[in-house]
């Protein structure tokens, strides 16, 4: 636990300002619930490895004979549930956002402190409905909860886990409502828009995603509720509903959550970058006003789910159409870290190798993106593992890479100790063949028309299956691996200094681990982001 | 090994060939930007790694690159949008005198029905070389008739029909897959569609354990339920004549004009008063809960005969025979 941390320089930080649990349990310091966050989605993100694990072994023969059915199609749902729902979401805001915001524009916290300490007490709830749902039996209908199943065919903890979901959203609605205030109001003088780090812009869209979206999932979850218990028919047709109503609003919050979780990690990528090239981003403008297009065109796109499902052709015909209008942001923005490297100066430390293998993933995941744009190929490989392996490869290839690039570039920042950087390394290397191995069989699988959440297969898909089975268990060394070496670190890791990097930005302008009101006096900002220019590379000492 | 690690899925209808060329052309074109991004990242580590290009060169930006890498893009996947909605469009419309199969989902098999009145459950008989459309709903929750030979996917739903066409290219048996999870024996919920030489497939039908039509069925069926005692098949009905409504638009008293198609007919025996046609009274009681789905399918069938002057053969004359179901 971080409450074990021993600071030996004896300046007062955020960390040693205060001991005992309740220092931490009522702190409103954004530093300490960060770590708070860190700690909890770190325990789902186990939670929902562990089922993913289950979920391999089972297929590594076609038949089902591991689990049974009902528990294999809980453990899909769980594995979903947890990693979706409980860290992809939280990462990279509730985490590295709400430690660096106010860092990054000169603020002394967000600026709703109460209101961020409450978002991560309605998180543990939503956590524990989930996790109690999970103890007491699990749930079944797979993470997207379709109707009438959900509410009318499904004989597990329906309810305790949706209202899980339902409070989590909250404490997601209040990060971004936090967000959005701090960087409209609480930017130090000089720090114009156009000088904001880039990690402040993506998260900005990011919250207006989770503002307007999420509340439309909670009504959702609730209508599931009322039909469940009280028999009033809003989805399933036995009952005078429409089972695609529900579809339509899941997905008008669920797709667009998907930008909640990889515009975050794109912030990291343009800040890891630019750090290790030594170089200003290029296009400053062009990989802001992305994350922005993507945050508007994303809330558009939601029917592309739905290509089978029986909406009217036109409908698809529009979905499909903006659907490949939300792609090009995305391309932009790799085109322009492409472009940043150009003539940079660059060193291969550990978070710029997660930066380069979120650089190839993402390309793959956005360009298949593209195959489930067009129609006539969706309607072959929709349901199937090529949708398993595209999401996989936006949200771990893409996300999951992002915020360990970034865990491991404000390791430093946020704990004053260095992680072992050979060993770190070697995670990132075992992280990116162990994903490769894992997905990409399953593009294959789909195109051959394997069905995604099949506890038994056809004897012909075994092949790529144990491929599939033998990269995941390389996928979870490569995750322990930081578990341990960063635990290791807090005690053990080489002290690192305000800026180990020696990277722009006003986060390294303070000690590490900052003083709790970050700044002993507010800054002045006179230059733009990523100033590398006026940053001389000669005095990097720490972690070379 | 090549046996046992098939890498494509076999091509069994016109359909495959089309969805394939547009996906080896999106892996070509995702191959060239993943390689573009790959190499243009690779050199760069190398070439500007900071022991032989210790002092970055500070670059601004680039409208021209930016216009670039935005609009070419833009334009590739505008090709691909048109192409991918072609294909759609060609998959949304069945062609006229398909051969229709009627197919009922449930918790966890597939029943189907052919025209010609044989049952099957989880397996379909189909002959070769024919435009095959499937009039599908489910009894339950959601279900999806998955045929990767046939590269065609459509959710079948409760409440509603949904349907699909195909047109078979090659004999052979395929795998049929439930492609929206729908509980417990999801995985379960597969079966074998069976392409075989138009002989063979009237063989089959012959020892399809058939009594009657769909549409004689649903003959005898509109007269047990009372449908028949109003819709009659002159002018003197308390409701309207029911020949030749088919595939035609129909006026209804609130000034609308719907298509009486296969969801249409069926509302109108489950929910009557949604839809009433112009001239007639809401009088008719609905027919919820007295139905069943392969009921509903039969007398939708027996609506659809009422349209055309002749029964249409489907796949060869019916052959009412006397031997067992099939499965």
């Amino acid at each position: 636990m971080a409450t074990a941390v021993q600071v030996t320089v004896e300046t007062e930080n955020y960390l040693n300002n205060g001991y005992g649990l309740k220092s931490w349990l009522l702190t409103k310091d954004h530093k300490r619930i960060a770590i708070l966050y860190l700690i909890s989605i770190t325990g789902m993100f186990f939670v929902g490895g562990f089922f993913a694990m289950l979920i391999r072994l089972e297929l590594l023969t076609p038949a089902g004979d591991l689990v049974s059915s009902d528990t294999y199609n809980k453990l899909f749902t769980m594995h979903g549930i947890s990693m979706i729902f409980f860290f992809l979401i939280p990462s990279v805001p509730a985490v590295l956002g709400n430690f660096l915001i106010p860092l990054m524009v000169g603020a002394k916290d967000l600026a709703f402190p109460r209101i961020n300490l409450l978002s991560w007490y309605l998180y543990i709830i939503g956590a524990a409905f989930a996790l109690v749902s999970m103890v007491m039996g699990g749930v079944d209908t797979g993470w997207t909860f379709y109707t009438p199943f959900s509410t009318t065919y499904s004989n597990t903890h329906v309810i305790g886990t949706a209202l899980g979901i339902f409070i989590a959203g909250f404490s997601s609605i209040f990060t971004g409502l936090n967000f959005i205030v701090t960087i409209h109001r609480m930017r130090a003088p000089g720090m114009t828009w156009t000088r904001l780090p880039l990690f402040c812009w993506s998260n900005y869209a990011a919250s207006i995603i989770m503002v307007l979206g999420t509340p439309v999932v909670a009504i959702t979850i609730l209508l599931v509720a009322l039909e469940r218990l009280f028999h009033i028919g809003v989805f399933n047709p036995a009952l005078g509903g429409d089972p695609l109503l529900f579809q339509h609003l899941f997905w008008f919050y669920s797709h667009p959550a998907v930008y909640i979780m990889i515009l975050p990690g794109m912030g990291v990528i343009s800040e890891v970058v630019t750090c290790f090239s030594r170089k200003r981003v290029f296009g400053y403008e062009f990989v802001a006003l992305a994350s922005i297009a993507i945050a508007v065109l994303g809330f558009l796109v939601w029917a592309h789910h739905m290509f089978v499902a029986g909406i009217s052709v036109y409908a698809a015909l529009v979905f499909s159409l903006l659907s490949y209008l939300v792609a090009i942001p995305s391309a932009v923005k790799i085109f322009n870290w492409t472009a940043t490297l150009y003539k940079g100066s660059i060193r291969y430390d550990t978070p710029m190798l997660y930066a380069f293998g979120f650089m190839g993933l993402f390309t793959i995941g956005g360009l298949t993106g593209v195959f489930l744009a067009s129609i006539g190929v969706d309607v072959h490989v929709t349901d199937t593992y090529f949708v398993v392996a595209h999401f996989h490869y936006v949200m771990v290839g893409g996300m999951v890479l992002a915020y360990m690039a970034g865990l491991h570039f404000w390791w430093p920042k946020i704990t004053g100790r260095m992680y072992p950087e050979g060993w770190a390394k070697l995670s990132a290397l075992l992280v990116f063949v162990g994903f490769n191995l894992t997905f990409f069989p399953q593009f294959v699988l789909g195109y051959m028309g394997m069905p995604r959440r099949y506890h038994a297969y056809p004897p012909e898909f075994q092949v790529l299956n144990v491929l599939s089975t033998a990269g995941a268990s390389v996928l979870a060394m490569g995750y322990v691996l930081p578990m341990i070496y960063f635990l290791w670190s807090l005690k053990y890791g080489k002290l690192a200094g305000p800026n180990p990097w020696n990277a722009v930005g006003l986060e390294w302008m303070t000690p590490s681990p900052p003083p709790t009101h970050n700044f002993d006096e507010t800054p002045v900002v006179t230059w733009e982001a990523y100033d590398y220019e006026h940053q001389p590379d000669e005095e990097v000492t720490v972690g070379h | 090994m090549w046996k046992n690690l098939p890498l494509f899925p076999e091509q069994a209808s016109s359909m495959a060939s089309q969805v394939d060329g547009l996906y080896f052309l999106l892996v070509g074109v995702s191959a060239f930007f993943t390689l573009l991004i790959f190499v243009l990242v690779f050199v760069f580590a190398v070439k500007y790694r900071h022991t032989a290009h210790p002092r970055a060169e500070q670059i601004e930006g680039s409208l021209p690159l930016e216009l670039t890498w935005t609009l070419i893009p833009l334009g590739i996947s505008m090709i691909f949008f048109a192409w991918g909605a072609l294909i759609y469009f060609q998959e949304a419309r069945p062609p006229r005198g398909a051969m229709e199969v009627y197919a009922v989902a449930k918790q966890w098999m597939w029943k189907f029905e052919h025209d010609t009145g044989q049952r099957e459950i989880n397996a379909l008989h189909l002959p070769v070389n024919r435009d095959i459309k499937m009039i599908m709903s489910s009894q339950d929750t959601i279900h999806s008739f998955f045929v990767p030979a046939f590269r065609i996917k459509q959710d079948v739903l409760p409440g509603r029909f949904t349907s699909t066409w195909f047109h078979t290219t090659k004999v052979g048996t395929y795998h049929l897959f439930c492609a929206e999870y729908c509980g417990t024996e999801h995985s379960g919920m597969i079966g074998e569609v069976v392409v075989m030489e138009p002989t063979a497939y009237q063989a089959w039908l012959a020892n399809g354990g058939a009594t009657g039509t769909m549409a004689a069925n649903g003959k005898e069926l509109f007269t047990q339920l009372g449908c028949a005692t109003c819709h009659r098949s002159d002018t003197q009905g308390r409701g309207p004549n029911l020949t030749g409504v088919f595939g035609k638009p129909v006026q209804l008293d609130d000034g609308r004009t719907v298509m009486a198609d296969e969801n249409y007919i069926r509302e109108s025996i489950l929910n009557p008063q949604a839809k009433v046609v112009a001239g007639f009274k809401p009088i008719m009681p609905t027919f919820q809960g007295q139905v069943t789905e392969e009921s509903l399918g039969a007398l939708v069938s027996y609506v659809k005969s009422l349209a055309q002057p002749q029964q249409k053969a489907a796949g060869g004359a019916p052959q009412p025979g006397a031997a067992n179901e099939s499965n």
